[in-house]
């Protein structure tokens, strides 16, 4: 394992210690348990809005702590689910009176931590809404399994929640936009690499070097297929074919198209992506209003992609374009 | 024939050396069919466990356990955070005030820990998890209760249960947690999550077989 840490059990408080000196004009973090919050949390009378998980896929959730976005974020430890303890400081920490909007990802683990933490702060008298995501077409079966995993939505929803608690709209308001987001995202990943957990110190699975994985999740749970390395506009196909058809969109709508990086995969290789995903998206009649492409929710150093579609009406565009000052996004202000 | 408050602190000092043992076995079962963290994670709560004994010693047995349990929810994340938390707080619930616990106290307290269990995981028996270790286990105490055996035989049958439980996830496909995903491709490995839970039953057979 190659990697640029000082020990593996170290990564996560080294990482928190370097926001604290990074940022200090956004964000705060609050040590044991930890949480990223605004720095001038609580606001009166503004929902606040949550989320965690595992670390591993900067720059969410930390990031995207800050004006117009998260008021906080737990981290937990590399791709596993943070502690209720540390949601339920994070809840205390940003509630201004209005309630809190838990949004977590479809995972075993952080549904269970939140729902405790969830449990303990409504016995502390503050209003909680969780709401789940859960947009990775990748996951066919989903009777039989935990579900369909919580990917590149996530980003998106904490962007238009955190506007629109801005806006000073009420939880259940709030928890509608999340709920939007969750009813009209879909995604669906790959990856040409594993990436290696610090504190395992090899790679997650093996993938042969000609090789890659088509719908991976973002802790390298496997995916639909395994199959020879194609060209980026094969592989853009094979992402974006199962979104499309799984998506409640017809002809004319309009979308954001989200090309996102693993962590390992370049931005020149990203634009080759979207090129094509733009193309597969106009011939399906959709029309691409608003777009973003980066690294912006990762698995560690894994080279790989996923496509995220959401289906946006006139409130959405609003939230999307609302100004936001975090460390991963930042417009408008 | 009962397990005082200092043999129930031995069994909890014994688990933290046994998970702390079997770190990377479990990690190995977690790698082949979930996230590679059991292992790491169980050690890390129940190394955590073990900076509190001093602040358990002279409490009661329910304390002790409730302790272990909201230790073990603060520090070891993931899914097996809450479930082992839930298991533990359950368990410390019902023996509240307890110096010393019966066959009863100890399969009433395991009965509460796997509903407990059921109710935050929502797993059933055969969705190859923890609770195709524990249900087996706790069987086996009530056919022990049932049939008069003394508690270190008892103890002795669970453990035995847990461990054909958690051999007889080999064959399943996973319907909870992360190694859901993987569907048929879960069968032919063993679920970490009932390993550790054999482990931890079996430590309690071990460490009360004079009990």
């Amino acid at each position: 394992m190659k990697k640029l840490i000082n020990k593996p059990d170290d990564v996560v408080m080294e990482e928190l210690q370097g926001i604290v000196v990074a940022h200090p004009d956004l964000v705060k973090v609050h040590f044991n348990p930890n949480f990223v919050v605004r720095a001038d949390a609580p606001i009166k009378g503004k929902v606040g809005v949550i989320s965690g998980g595992g670390s591993g896929h900067e720059p969410m959730h930390g990031g995207y702590v800050g004006y117009g976005m998260l008021d906080a974020a737990c981290p937990g430890a590399v791709f596993t689910s943070p502690t209720p303890d540390q949601m339920l400081e994070a809840t205390k920490a940003v509630n201004g009176g209005a309630g809190v909007l838990h949004i977590v990802k479809n995972y075993t683990g952080d549904i269970m931590n939140f729902e405790m933490a969830a449990d303990l702060a409504r016995a502390e008298g503050i209003e909680v809404v969780a709401i789940v995501t859960d947009d990775d077409v990748a996951v066919q079966d989903s009777l039989y399994t935990a579900g369909r995993r919580g990917v590149g939505s996530t980003v998106l929803a904490e962007k238009v929640c955190g506007a629109a608690a801005e806006q000073l709209r009420s939880l259940e308001q709030v928890a509608d936009v999340c709920r939007k987001v969750k009813a009209w995202g879909r995604s669906m990943g790959m990856a040409l690499t594993s990436c290696t957990v610090p504190h395992v110190g090899k790679p997650t699975f093996d993938l042969p070097e000609d090789e890659m994985e088509i719908g991976i999740g973002i802790h390298g749970e496997p995916g639909r297929t395994r199959m020879k390395v194609k060209s980026a506009d094969e592989i853009t196909e094979m992402l974006m074919e199962p979104i499309i058809k799984d998506l409640p969109f017809k002809h004319g709508d309009e979308v954001l198209l989200f090309v996102n990086s693993m962590g390992g995969t370049p931005p020149i290789e990203l634009y080759i992506i979207y090129r094509k995903a733009y193309e597969i998206a106009q011939k399906s009649g959709l029309k691409v209003v608003r777009n973003l492409i980066g690294p912006y929710i990762t698995s560690l150093e894994m080279a790989g992609c996923s496509i995220t579609m959401l289906k946006m009406d006139d409130d959405l565009l609003k939230l999307w374009d609302f100004p936001v000052k975090t460390v991963g996004l930042r417009w408008g202000m | 024939m009962s397990i005082n408050r200092d043999e129930a602190l031995e069994w909890i000092k014994a688990c933290v050396e046994i998970l702390g043992e079997n770190r990377d076995y479990l990690t190995q079962l977690d790698a082949a069919i979930g996230d590679a963290d059991h292992g790491a994670n169980m050690d890390r709560g129940f190394k955590a466990v073990m900076g509190k004994i001093p602040e358990m010693s002279d409490k009661d047995i329910g304390t002790i356990f409730k302790t272990v349990g909201m230790t073990l929810l603060s520090t070891v994340g993931g899914a097996g955070g809450p479930l082992y938390g839930t298991f533990f707080i359950q368990a410390g619930m019902k023996t509240a005030g307890k110096m010393e616990l019966s066959l009863e106290d100890w399969t009433s307290a395991m009965d509460a820990a796997l509903s407990g269990i059921v109710m935050r995981g929502k797993a059933e028996l055969g969705d190859k998890t923890m609770v195709d270790a524990l249900t087996p286990a706790l069987n086996a105490l009530k056919q022990a209760m049932t049939d008069d055996l003394p508690l270190n035989q008892a103890l002795k049958n669970s453990a035995e249960a847990a461990r054909e439980g958690m051999v007889g996830t080999i064959p399943l496909v996973a319907r909870k947690g992360r190694a859901s995903y993987l569907g048929e491709r879960s069968a032919g490995h063993q679920d970490p999550g009932a390993t550790s839970s054999y482990l931890i039953l079996k430590t309690a057979a071990d460490t009360w077989s004079n009990s």
